[in-house]
């Protein structure tokens, strides 16, 4: 394909894609870092040491902790659920799964406040037991679990469909158990799938922003995640400090990109 | 149930099942429930108040057609990078391909804090435009910026695969025919990616529709001029008014319901094509 002969179309799309990119995508990355280092390495670093920052660092990794694989677990039953056998019912769970993450955060932020909030439908048991979830780090758990509920499922259905049965039934009928056919002959075909999921799960888990924002209450040091405590630093006229807590988020994004980069070429897709 | 597994040749049915509708009760249809009932307990008068109130009509006008507008740059310049990245080889493409994806891995908040900072009117982008009477921030223009940016890989990643898989001996007899390159993406290759590219469009004019964190850096949220509808939702829950965010909600919840339906149904069309085609 690498000839010397390209047509003048040829070049020309190549120039506009790589131009257009490059004022749309790499620009807003190269900006992120040029504001946050502006006034110097160490006013970045005290940037960055700043208490609140540093507990909204903690606080998004926790969450990305606990619900990355809590997602790859049910990610996996799920495809198997659905890949595996047919049974009535099997594509209404295919569209519940999806729904979330095609409605707006907003909306994944109000239907918790609704279930759990103290208007909601619970509310008034969980008062009465004295539990307060929303506006806590379970709250921000929870429509965290629900905006990223496809996000490893949806990698491995049309895998798992294309490879069929037949690796786990030949296991099965050497005599192996369940769980040694599900160790030894499903997962190896599946963990690259498995782990592209969960990248693309922990990216969206700790910039998560609408959804959060309605049901953490962002209280400062107790229940800002990175992208709120972004927000407010911006808010406060602190922009290279803003900058500053984007760049953590901005290297996860570039981490994100060439981790499911170099998935892709392992050829499964 | 002797009888169901002998039916089910795999094992595991039971245990994938429970866990699936466990969690997909406790974390989805749950609190879809929950807001459902908020919804019917109103009443139908009262949730039509709200949503044809004037306000509303304005966040959805301005909501619409920013995504519509963004949607439509975002079918261009996704179309021009699906065949770029399928068609040439170049260096630096393997870059440019993995770049696609940053609008999704870059958190919503950043790119909007990115996007304000850009076209302000000391910024990168803005010291050039603001001069000559274009203004980005705090306009709709911000909200159209804000859409493309977190919208752009749709069109691209669902074009590509197909555009990969037209079949190159359809597009030889076609010159071999003396159709002109022209005709051939306008009779074998257009035809063939439609489907996958207005799936790809409508993806984008979801997430377009819902996009919340860019948006609100970049617009102003002024009521009436740049009001998006997540962002009344967001302001009626600040003010406590519990049935004004359920009614607003809900409309979105609708259109993102429909919006599955149809690319699903698009989905569909693009297999039966690429069947017939065989």
């Amino acid at each position: 394909m690498t000839t010397a002969t390209r047509s003048p179309a040829e070049i020309t799309l190549i120039a506009l894609a790589f131009v257009l990119s490059g004022l749309i995508l790499v620009v807003p990355l190269v900006l992120i870092f040029a504001f946050a280092l502006r006034e110097g390495l160490a006013t970045y670093l005290t940037n960055i040491l700043e208490p609140n920052t540093l507990h909204a660092v903690g606080l998004t990794v926790l969450t990305a902790i606990i619900v990355v694989p809590i997602n790859i677990v049910v990610g996996v039953c799920l495809a198997w659920l659905v890949t595996r056998f047919r049974f009535p019912g099997r594509q209404l769970i295919i569209t519940t799964i999806e729904l979330p993450a095609s409605v707006s955060p907003i909306v994944a932020g109000v239907v918790y406040l609704f279930l759990y909030g103290g208007q909601g439908l619970l509310g008034p048991v969980l008062q009465a037991a004295n539990i307060q979830l929303m506006f806590t780090v379970t709250a921000i758990i929870l429509v965290s679990l629900f905006v990223t509920a496809p996000f490893v499922a949806r990698e491995l259905i049309p895998l798992m469909q294309q490879q069929g049965t037949e690796d786990e039934e030949a296991a099965l009928s050497l005599g192996a158990s369940g769980w040694q056919m599900f160790w030894h002959v499903t997962l190896p075909n599946i963990r690259w799938a498995i782990l592209y999921g969960a990248v693309l799960t922990n990216a969206r888990v700790m910039g998560e922003f609408g959804a959060v924002s309605v049901v953490s209450g962002s209280i400062r040091g107790q229940t800002n995640t990175l992208p709120l405590q972004i927000t407010q630093l911006f808010n406060d006229f602190n922009v290279t400090g803003a900058f500053a807590a984007a760049t953590t988020l901005a290297l996860i994004a570039v981490l994100t990109l060439i981790l499911k980069s170099s998935l892709e070429g392992r050829g499964w897709r | 149930m002797a009888q169901r597994r002998s039916r089910h040749l795999l094992p595991g049915f039971g245990l994938t099942l429970g866990v699936s509708m466990l969690y997909l009760t406790i974390i989805i249809v749950l609190p879809l429930i929950a807001m459902l009932l908020k919804v019917g307990g109103m009443g139908w008068e009262e949730f039509w108040r709200i949503v044809s109130s004037n306000r509303s009509l304005a966040a959805y006008r301005i909501t619409f057609s920013s995504a519509l507008i963004a949607s439509i740059f975002n079918g261009i310049f996704g179309l021009l990078l699906a065949w770029v990245l399928t068609r040439y080889s170049f260096p630096g493409k393997r870059i440019l391909d993995a770049l696609v994806d940053l609008p999704f891995a870059l958190p919503t908040a950043v790119a909007g804090l990115v996007l304000v900072t850009l076209f302000s009117d000391t910024g990168w982008y803005g010291q050039f435009l603001e001069p000559n009477g274009f203004k980005v921030n705090y306009t709709q223009a911000g909200i159209i910026v804000a859409m493309i940016f977190t919208s752009i890989p749709f069109v691209v990643r669902t074009v590509q695969p197909v555009l990969e898989e037209v079949q190159v001996d359809l597009e030889e007899a076609a010159r071999t025919l003396g159709a002109t390159n022209w005709q051939v993406f306008a009779r074998v290759i257009w035809p063939t990616i439609l489907p996958a590219f207005i799936a790809g469009c409508v993806l984008s004019f979801a997430r377009s529709l819902g996009e919340f964190g860019a948006v609100v850096f970049i617009a102003g949220n002024l009521p009436g001029l740049t009001e998006i509808v997540s962002l009344l939702i967001y302001i009626r829950l600040d003010e406590y008014n519990y049935e004004g965010a359920a009614a607003l909600a809900f409309i979105l919840l609708l259109v993102a319901f429909a919006t599955l339906v149809l690319t699903n149904a698009l989905g569909a069309w693009q297999v039966r094509y690429a069947d017939r085609r065989r």
